[in-house]
């Protein structure tokens, strides 16, 4: 066999880590460019979200101030960065039912990189989803209202919002037995977190528990900050609670936690997870 | 001299009916450069030993040196110098058989060109030019195998873990792979795999430990293990059951150990020293002695005779709750459990038959 230096280079952490993440990067874009299924999911569903609600509902709900069109993008928009971060959770789950996280686990990488190289392609992902979405709306008559920067700040915010979230699904992956039991955990929880909000609806039109469940949900700060930032508002009043009055920072709050608790658990978990 | 030392290995798994005791105190010395296999059945623990030396899963207890280097204390030294094919090919099924080899060279840290070189070097000597540029997804388990095993070999590794590594493939891939196997072995490379074929022991280790409920039950040479199950069977099939007492006398003047009859009493069979010779003999004085035979031959002990000579029981190669899981994985090709190397093995000699 051709002699290979056993000894190898001394790398800092640091490009480790950062050369780690790539190449697992990489790998899992690869894994997205060939399989069609993920790529009409990224692709398809955000072009159908925005065709069917602005469609169908445009004519039966009311927003004050501003039409239906206007009000539902930064929901749509919201809807799909919370939706993408569960295929995190998905695709560590299917890494380790295959086996492939023991083959990196028995090379000499950086602790996060897996973990790193997941989230990033689905930040990857997300971004992709998100332009299309904006080129279907703006078809079909959505605005953005505000300056350059307050749309970049909002696009900024719904991915970081996107990719925080996606440790959260990371984690969830890593814990269940099959990809299985995340897809279906994963649409028990999303379902009311994105459909009893203000995504769709302006939540003071919901039943009062609902109403109330709405207003205090961290995805109606997300698309109240999305809908500031993209000057979608309209007139309707703005429910009379911190979360609600300070949407951008909370979600900016949101986004922190999310990050200092879940990373750190990811890689402890990571560390210790081994297929059968 | 040695570059694996274990000592006391325990790991106890919960489980719906009771605590399993995967490992319960194992020991294993690994001299530098040479090959040991771990034999023993499905469950028996070889699975949860190789998983411990390559750093995947913590010991309860005891302690783990691979060349020196503590597994838990530091993972990452021993993930520098090791290789490992675990049970189930670990393979990224959309990615071609060189982007896979690339990505593990540059998480060895080659650097790019290198790892893009040796990937090369790999595809070639393993033959795998057809699954170099197509997605594994469509390739068979051998091919998966090699891609796996070379996977092991990016860097050339101070010890090599094959966990099973021909288990589930057709009998050509498997004796394919044994020559794999063999050569890196003539270059000296540590070897440490385990399988349940006492055959696959013999043709590619040095040394043998044969392991049950998670401890050494025994561990030797290949020879000393069959000189003390005694090397190969003697099996006749009798036309009258009547039979049975005269031919088992004789038998037992050939063998190494006690004969035993079958429970219809038409079949007889013993362990013997010189398989030939001793057929020879047995024959000429069962034809003297008027004994009608169906059949007669020889066969290589299996596992299952190392077991009941070990330990008085019968490998358990029941299934175990672990296949459940397995069943969930059908790219991986689950193993006939009957399926004996041996059977279709082109150096096995024929069996001799005598009507
Ligand atoms: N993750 C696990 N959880 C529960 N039991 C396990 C786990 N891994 C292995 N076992 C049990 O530990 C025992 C030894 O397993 P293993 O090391 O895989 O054996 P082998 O590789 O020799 O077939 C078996 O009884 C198996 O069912
Ligand atoms: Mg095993």
């Amino acid at each position: 066999m051709t002699a290979i230096a056993s000894t190898l280079p001394d790398w800092n952490p640091l490009s480790l880590w950062y050369s780690d993440g790539w190449t697992v990067t990489k790998r899992n874009l690869i894994k997205i460019k060939r399989s069609p299924d993920m790529l009409v999911f990224a692709v398809i569903q955000p072009i159908m979200f925005v065709v069917l609600f602005s469609q169908v509902y445009a004519g039966a709900i009311q927003v004050q101030g501003t039409d239906y069109v206007q009000f539902l993008m930064a929901g749509i928009f919201a809807q799909t960065v919370v939706f993408g971060a569960t295929f995190s959770g998905a695709a560590m789950a299917q890494d380790l039912k295959e086996g492939i996280i023991d083959r990196f686990r028995s090379l000499p990488m950086s602790a996060s990189a897996v973990l790193i190289g997941r989230t990033n392609s689905d930040l990857v992902l997300n971004t992709i989803s998100m332009v299309i979405m904006m080129a279907t709306g703006l078809a079909v008559g959505w605005r953005v209202n505000s300056t350059v920067p307050e749309f970049l700040a909002g696009v900024g915010l719904l991915l970081l919002f996107g990719y925080a979230f996606s440790w959260v699904m990371a984690l969830l992956g890593m814990s269940v037995k099959s990809p299985e039991v995340i897809n279906n955990a994963s649409f028990l929880i999303l379902f009311p977190l994105t459909f009893i909000s203000n995504a769709f609806v302006p939540s003071e039109t919901l039943p009062t528990p609902l109403r109330i469940f709405a207003e205090f949900n961290p995805v109606s700060s997300l698309v109240q900050a999305a809908r500031q930032l993209f000057g979608n508002e309209g007139s309707a009043p703005v429910p009379d609670i911190w979360t609600m009055q300070n949407p951008i920072l909370t979600v900016l709050i949101g986004v922190a936690v999310m990050l200092i608790v879940f990373v750190p658990l990811c890689i402890r978990k990571f560390a210790s997870i081994s297929s059968r | 001299m040695t570059i694996i030392e274990a000592r006391g290995l325990t790991k106890t798994y919960k489980s719906k009916s009771g605590p399993v005791h995967a490992l319960a105190g194992l020991d294993l010395t690994v001299p530098r450069g040479t090959v040991k296999a771990l034999l023993g059945p499905n469950g028996a623990g070889k699975t949860t030993v190789v998983k411990m030396l390559t750093t995947l899963i913590r010991p309860d207890s005891g302690t783990a040196l691979v060349d020196g280097i503590d597994v838990v204390a530091n993972p990452k030294g021993v993930r520098r110098i090791i290789g490992v094919s675990g049970q189930y090919a670990a393979v990224d099924e959309n990615l071609t058989g060189f982007e896979n080899l690339e990505m593990v060279g540059r998480l060895y840290h080659l650097g790019g060109r290198a790892a893009r070189k040796r990937a090369h070097e790999l595809i070639d000597l393993f033959e795998l030019t057809a699954a170099g540029n197509r997605p594994v997804k469509g390739f068979s388990g051998g091919m998966r195998r090699r891609i796996d095993l070379a996977g092991a070999l990016v860097i050339n590794p101070k010890v090599l873990f094959l966990d099973e590594p021909t288990t589930g493939l057709d009998p050509r891939s498997r004796l394919a792979l044994w020559d794999v196997i063999k050569r890196l072995v003539a270059d000296g490379t540590t070897v440490l795999l385990t399988t349940q074929y006492l055959e696959e022991a013999d043709q590619l280790s040095d040394d043998i430990m044969v392991i049950d409920g998670g401890k050494a039950i025994a561990e030797g040479t290949s020879d000393e293990l069959k000189a003390q199950i005694g090397g190969h069977r003697l099996v006749i099939a009798l036309v009258n059951a009547a039979d049975s007492a005269p031919a088992r006398q004789i038998m037992a003047r050939y063998g190494s150990g006690e004969p035993t009859v079958t429970t219809d009493g038409r079949g007889v069979e013993v362990a013997v020293t010189d398989g030939p010779a001793g057929l020879q003999h047995v024959l000429a004085e069962l034809g003297a002695a008027g004994i009608d035979l169906h059949d007669a031959g020889m066969r290589r002990p299996t596992l299952d005779d190392v077991f009941l000579k070990l330990t008085g029981h019968k490998a358990d190669l029941s299934v175990t709750d672990d296949d459940e899981t397995d069943a969930a994985k059908p790219a991986k090709g689950r193993r006939a459990r009957t399926d004996n190397p041996s059977d279709a093995s082109s150096d096995t000699p024929p069996r001799e038959l005598v009507k």
